[in-house]
């Protein structure tokens, strides 16, 4: 028996609709159809009159959402694809996000972006919107990269009281699996050393995690011990976790898929150069995706994320300081 | 020739019930205009008022006759920009408008929002963001959770919108998801002819925009805006078709704003054949003389109304003006409910 990310957000909406009755779902095709992906799969039969097609309307679905939340419901939106979520923007930080401050009214709505690149998927179906969203206060990004944190944390978004936006992997969805979803993990807003080392830190997110391990085994193969931090969620961001582990080891490389303008990478580069510059042994890195909308072939698609090679290639440049 | 109907007021209307329902919205639509004209000076005066001052004046006929078809605590209502007197007819207290307009931290925003951007959500009273279309799917949001909870009855949900909001992609997805959700909600449309300084001829192009209604798959009515009598008829049939399952409602009023988009415009771009049109009636000198020609007011209640309503509002921008307005200091800067997420302050 085995469970994939995908399965676990899957199971993680039923169980939030079985344990909380003010708990629905909205969104494009996702009640008899069980969503573009399958992670709404059989929930409108098991759940009847809670899960809910929408028109093809993300700026309605997110407004709606916020309506229904100060009635008292808890609604997940799920947007097609991240890419999709610009069409609602205006719904999400303007009105989802201002809401309790403005008002003192929660808003407890979670926001579902299957995010990131896959092979042939092109510009419009590929995109990291993590970025947009952190910076406006009033909303917390999560960014899971494990199947556990997949559950866990989803269930956690839809109990905390504010606009979660769920950046859920599309690269992860049927690719990285586990034995069983596991025992409840650290709560949001807490990175997770997800490989201990000592010559350089990694920072990172979501599907990225899973490159870095790959490059820091690589690295292992020179004798380098490199540390991998997985943010978990980019806002809060886990400032002290980073700083631990830039303290143990002098060095930092940001790892993000993201575009490469500002962003969680470049958050991270900031935070850890004022707070942390007394701890670098060598200049901080950033890596992410490169400076043009993301292609559609796989050639140029690998050549445009992150990747092994090019993850190992910065830990080198790092290391050599 | 408009696709949908328009209603005019008839004699065998007026009976007790309705007389009673005009003369209290006849008040609210005074103490609107009146609250409203203090507003403007105490702007203009400079000092008080931080912000702009954004004035409904002309559309309290419209906006009033929706308020008051709505019950506070039960029906939710998403007033915009124009709706004072609504806001006034829902049950608003001018308190709340005052506070608001003035940074009383004893206000509903506390000093974080000012002006129109004003409410108590928890109360049904939704506060407006600037982004014009957004409120109506946030009115039907509500609507529909209360039908999956199982209590939402018979009541209702209304919000308003101009000319020039109709064009956003917003206002679109909005009525078209209430319409596909068959939620009993009520769509004003204020065309006042003007969004800001465009002209009706650069937003639209249909003929009339009541006629959009049935692309939507909606009820619509259309009415002259000016006359309290109709609009009071139009509203009242559309909550009781909302409120018995008839689906959204969309009610368009013509009319002519009657100020600038905010206090600081003078509206000099507003030709003067268009305020000499029958559009430019003054919906209030319109519906008190109509009372006087039905003898529902005469000079002497007219006088100690239009003084009573002074004076409470006198003493309300009295009260506020002793009142706190707010401390940075004592500020909690925290976007999030969840205290234990709010990030440190990460400053270089």
């Amino acid at each position: 028996m085995s469970i994939t990310y995908l399965e676990a957000i899957r199971e993680a909406q039923y169980e939030a609709l079985r344990h909380d009755p003010t708990v629905f779902l909205y969104g494009q095709d996702i009640a008899t159809f069980g969503g573009a992906f399958k992670a709404t799969k059989n929930l409108s039969s098991e759940f009847p009159g809670r899960v809910f097609d929408a028109p093809i309307s993300e700026d309605a679905m997110v407004g709606m959402a916020v309506g229904a939340a100060v009635e008292g419901a808890r609604p997940i939106i799920e947007m097609q694809f991240a890419d999709f979520s610009s069409v609602g923007f205006n719904q999400i930080v303007n009105q989802a996000a201002t809401l309790y401050w403005r008002t003192n009214v929660q808003c407890p709505i979670t926001i579902r972006l299957p995010s990131g690149g896959t092979a042939g998927s092109g510009p419009f179906h590929s995109q990291s919107m993590e970025a947009i969203y952190a910076h406006y206060p009033g909303l917390v990004i999560v960014t899971p990269a494990t199947v556990e944190d997949a559950y866990w944390m989803l269930l956690d978004s839809v109990a905390l009281n504010d606009p979660v936006v769920f950046c859920e992997h599309k690269f992860l969805y049927y690719h990285l699996k586990a034995d069983q979803i596991g025992e409840r993990g650290l709560p949001i807003g807490k990175a997770r050393i997800a490989r201990p080392g000592r010559h350089a830190t990694i920072v990172t997110y979501s599907a990225m995690v899973h490159e870095a391990l790959r490059a820091a085994e690589e690295l292992q193969l020179d004798g380098y011990q490199i540390e991998v931090v997985d943010l978990r969620s980019v806002k809060p961001m886990d400032t002290d976790t980073i700083l631990a582990s830039v303290a143990r080891t002098g060095r930092l490389l940001a790892l993000g898929e993201a575009f490469p303008w500002g962003g969680v990478t470049a958050e991270i580069i900031a935070r850890i150069s004022s707070e942390g510059f007394h701890l670098l042994d060598a200049p901080p890195l950033r890596l992410n995706s490169k400076d043009t909308p993301i292609p559609y072939h796989p050639n140029l698609w690998k050549a445009h994320r992150p990747t092994v090679s090019t993850i190992a290639a910065a830990l080198r440049q790092l290391l050599r300081y | 020739m408009s696709l949908a109907e328009t209603t005019n007021c008839c004699e065998t209307d007026l009976t007790a019930d309705f007389r009673d329902q005009f003369l209290l919205t006849y008040r609210h639509m005074l103490l609107a205009r009146v609250l409203e004209e203090k507003l403007g000076s105490l702007y203009r005066a400079g000092g008080r008022i931080v912000g702009g001052v954004y004035l409904g004046k002309g559309q309290e006929a419209f906006s009033a006759a929706l308020g008051v078809q709505l019950q506070k605590g039960k029906d939710i209502y998403g007033p915009l920009i124009r709706d004072q007197a609504g806001r006034i007819a829902y049950g608003e207290p001018i308190l709340d408008c005052v506070r608001t307009y003035l940074g009383a931290v004893t206000g509903p925003m506390r000093g974080r929002d000012g002006n129109i951007h004003r409410g108590r959500p928890k109360e049904g009273l939704l506060a407006m963001i600037s982004h014009l279309g957004g409120l109506l799917s946030v009115v039907a949001g509500g609507l529909f959770a209360r039908r999956l909870a199982g209590t939402l009855r018979d009541s209702i949900g209304a919000t308003s919108i101009g000319d020039g909001g109709t064009s956003t992609g917003a206002f679109h997805e909005g009525l078209n998801m209430a319409a596909v959700e068959k939620l009993p909600i009520i769509i004003s449309v204020a065309n006042n002819q003007y969004a800001y300084s465009t002209p009706i001829a650069r937003q639209y192009a249909c003929e009339n925009l009541v006629d959009r209604a049935v692309g939507y798959g909606v009820a619509g009515v259309s009415v002259d805006a000016t006359d309290l009598a109709a609009c009071l008829k139009t509203f009242r049939a559309a909550a009781a078709r909302a409120r018995s399952g008839g689906g959204p409602q969309m009610i368009v009023g013509s009319l002519l704003r009657l100020a600038g988009h905010g206090e600081h415009d003078d509206a000099s771009y507003i030709p003067d054949k268009a305020r000499r049109g029958s559009a430019a009636r003054d919906c209030l000198v319109v519906a008190e003389q109509f009372a006087r020609d039905h003898g529902w007011l005469n000079a002497t209640e007219l006088r100690e109304l239009n003084e009573e309503i002074r004076r409470n509002v006198d003493q309300t921008i009295a009260k506020v003006s002793n009142e706190p307005t707010p401390d940075p200091f004592k500020e909690n800067w925290h976007a999030l409910s969840s205290a234990d997420l709010v990030e440190g302050q990460h400053e270089a």
